[in-house]
């Protein structure tokens, strides 16, 4: 195949990504987006068969670890549950990153494959684009392992600081943009593995700063920097297929980052430095003298939710924990028999990805037309009788638009405290992440239900029956 | 005087970092989740370069170092395509409008 005609064909291929992305403006045209994505990866995979010519022993293998991967992935793919769907997306994250810095190795190694000059005299512009790849590719592996690690819970999800971290973590970066230009002066191969060990070092030292709530942040982020490695990756092979991707997703992530950091109202380095939550803010809570909470059982909360005309479920990550969105789904709709309208609130970071609440929702076969963002629904909490916060807490604190002093002071939050009553299930009164407690305990209109949001939800359907 | 063809993939490169700023924009914050896992999907196309490094074996070599680290990549990105479109395939499926006979 002529290099123009692969050329073309790649871009082709880029094209139909862009669609694929684009499909997803809603949920009727999203699978096709899905369809235009799969097809503009199957001409990316032939044309580069095509354009090889090199049908030897070398390519059955290629089929073969291709088959491989292949079935491992789709494996994977019909066996995850949907709540562990943050953990698959920072493992998938690591692949790319890591595949990213494979093939900067071996076109490292074996330049002229790429057409990129003879080992120890590369190009000076692939040698650049390999290093970023290669540095990139690497941060993004190790930090997504770390994020994994946190999300399965093999990791603890608290912060992991430690004295001088920030200096650390600049010299590391210093030292890799000093690595990569004595790479370029004297093409030395250690130089090159020296850049790719501290880069995966950088990665790892990155993530463990995080806490657990902030993975929404880190799992964009990660998502980006998967994009920005594939795109250096991009300029090195001289694939516009690439090059276009890279860019489509490392702004993908790039934006969810920052809608993530504004649900949080905190800025991308408040985040990335770390350190929320710090200890002192939870001394000073532990301060705080005793203050009355009404608390009730199922009964209780069937009775308020019989007698009332609407009802807004609040779900957040809780629920994910409690496995609770197909008992949750249950009781709407017994609620619903019954005549009484009920909505689902969706805060930006409920969860521990973008979006997490509403594919557990979906899962649960929750029609997406009655699931709103924050925007759209918060007038109406207003208006409405009840309230049943399901593993949510930070998103609801009204502390946020009271309290200057608070650590939350500004997030936008959900006013659930409008409502006529609050019904929050949760299984004790341990404040939400933020290390702050919640206001809402504590008012008039609020009944806490202290058990676990599974086995409440399910009460609560058997009383209202 | 000649133009450098890296200042095209250049062009390509930023406009379609604006392409992805709109494009991305408009997804409706309920299908995040699915656009994290078809971007990851998309970015496997890194396989292309994996491929090329695999057959990089001069003749009758398969397996070389530079090879293997391609077939090595191979295996990963394969993973992250099939995973990652699977999984999304399977996310927007349960996407479900209200039903009207209700």
């Amino acid at each position: 195949m002529s290099a123009n005609l692969s050329a073309i064909l790649y871009l082709i291929s880029g094209v139909l990504f862009i669609l694929a992305l684009r499909g997803l403006s809603s949920p009727e045209t999203s699978r096709q987006g899905n369809l235009f994505g799969i097809i503009g990866m199957v001409i990316a995979i032939s044309v580069t068969f095509l354009s090889i010519n090199n049908f030897t022993e070398g390519f059955v293998y290629v089929l073969i670890f291709l088959a491989i991967g292949g079935g491992i992935g789709a494996f994977i793919a019909y066996r995850i549950p949907m709540t562990a769907m943050p953990e698959l997306v920072a493992g998938f994250h690591s692949l790319v990153g890591l595949a990213a810095v494979f093939v900067a190795i071996s076109a490292f190694i074996n330049p002229e494959a790429f057409n990129l000059g003879t080992p120890g005299n590369i190009k000076l512009a692939s040698l650049i684009e390999m290093s970023i790849g290669a540095a990139v590719g690497a941060i993004t592996f190790s930090g997504s392992v770390i994020a994994f690690l946190k999300l399965q819970g093999i990791m603890s999800g608290a912060p992991i600081t430690f004295k001088g971290q920030h200096l650390l973590n600049a010299l590391i970066l210093t030292s890799i943009v000093i690595l990569t230009f004595y790479l370029c002066l004297t093409q030395s191969s250690s130089l090159f593995w020296v850049l790719i060990a501290i880069s995966f070092l950088i990665g790892f030292l990155i993530i463990i700063p995080i806490g657990g709530a902030d993975m929404p942040v880190v799992i964009s982020m990660l998502n980006s920097y998967s994009g920005w490695a594939a795109a250096g990756i991009g300029f090195t092979l001289e694939n516009s297929a690439l090059i276009i991707t890279g860019a489509l997703v490392g702004s993908s992530g790039a934006i969810l980052s920052y809608i993530m950091c504004k649900g949080m109202n905190r800025s991308f380095f408040n985040v990335i430095l770390g350190g929320f939550g710090s200890t002192d803010q939870i001394s000073k809570d532990q301060d705080k003298e005793q203050r009355p909470v009404k608390s009730g059982n199922a009964d209780d909360a069937a009775f308020l939710m019989k007698n009332a005309s609407s009802v807004i479920i609040v779900p957040g990550y809780g629920m994910a924990v409690a496995q609770a969105q197909h008992a949750l789904r249950e009781m709407v709709d017994t609620l619903k028999k019954n005549g009484i309208k009920v909505s689902y609130a969706i805060h930006p970071v409920a969860g521990r990805m973008p979006g997490h609440m509403n594919v557990l929702l979906a899962e649960a076969n929750v029609p997406y037309d009655e699931v709103f963002e924050l925007e759209e629904i918060n007038n109406d909490f207003a208006h409405a009788d009840v309230a049943y916060v399901i593993g949510a807490n930070d998103v609801t604190n009204p502390v946020a638009k009271t309290d200057p002093q608070s650590p939350i002071y500004g997030m936008p939050v959900l006013d659930v405290e409008k409502c006529k009553s609050v019904l929050f299930v949760k299984r004790s009164l341990s404040p939400g992440y933020a290390g702050i407690d919640n206001d809402l305990f504590y008012k008039e209109n609020t009944l806490m239900l202290f058990a676990d949001a599974k086995k409440m939800t399910e009460e609560i359907t058997k009383s209202l029956n | 005087m000649e133009i450098d063809p890296f200042i095209f993939r250049l062009s390509i490169f930023i406009l379609s970092i604006f392409v992805g700023y709109y494009v991305v924009w408009s997804v409706t914050p309920s299908l995040h989740t699915p656009l994290m896992s078809v971007t990851n999907a998309i970015s496997s196309v890194i396989i292309v370069g994996a491929i090329i490094a695999a057959l990089s074996g001069s003749d009758g070599v398969v397996f070389s170092t530079s090879s293997i680290f391609g077939f090595l990549a191979i295996i990963l990105a394969a993973v992250n395509i099939f995973g990652g479109f699977l999984v999304t395939q399977r996310m927007l499926a349960m996407y479900k409008k209200k039903k009207k006979d209700k």
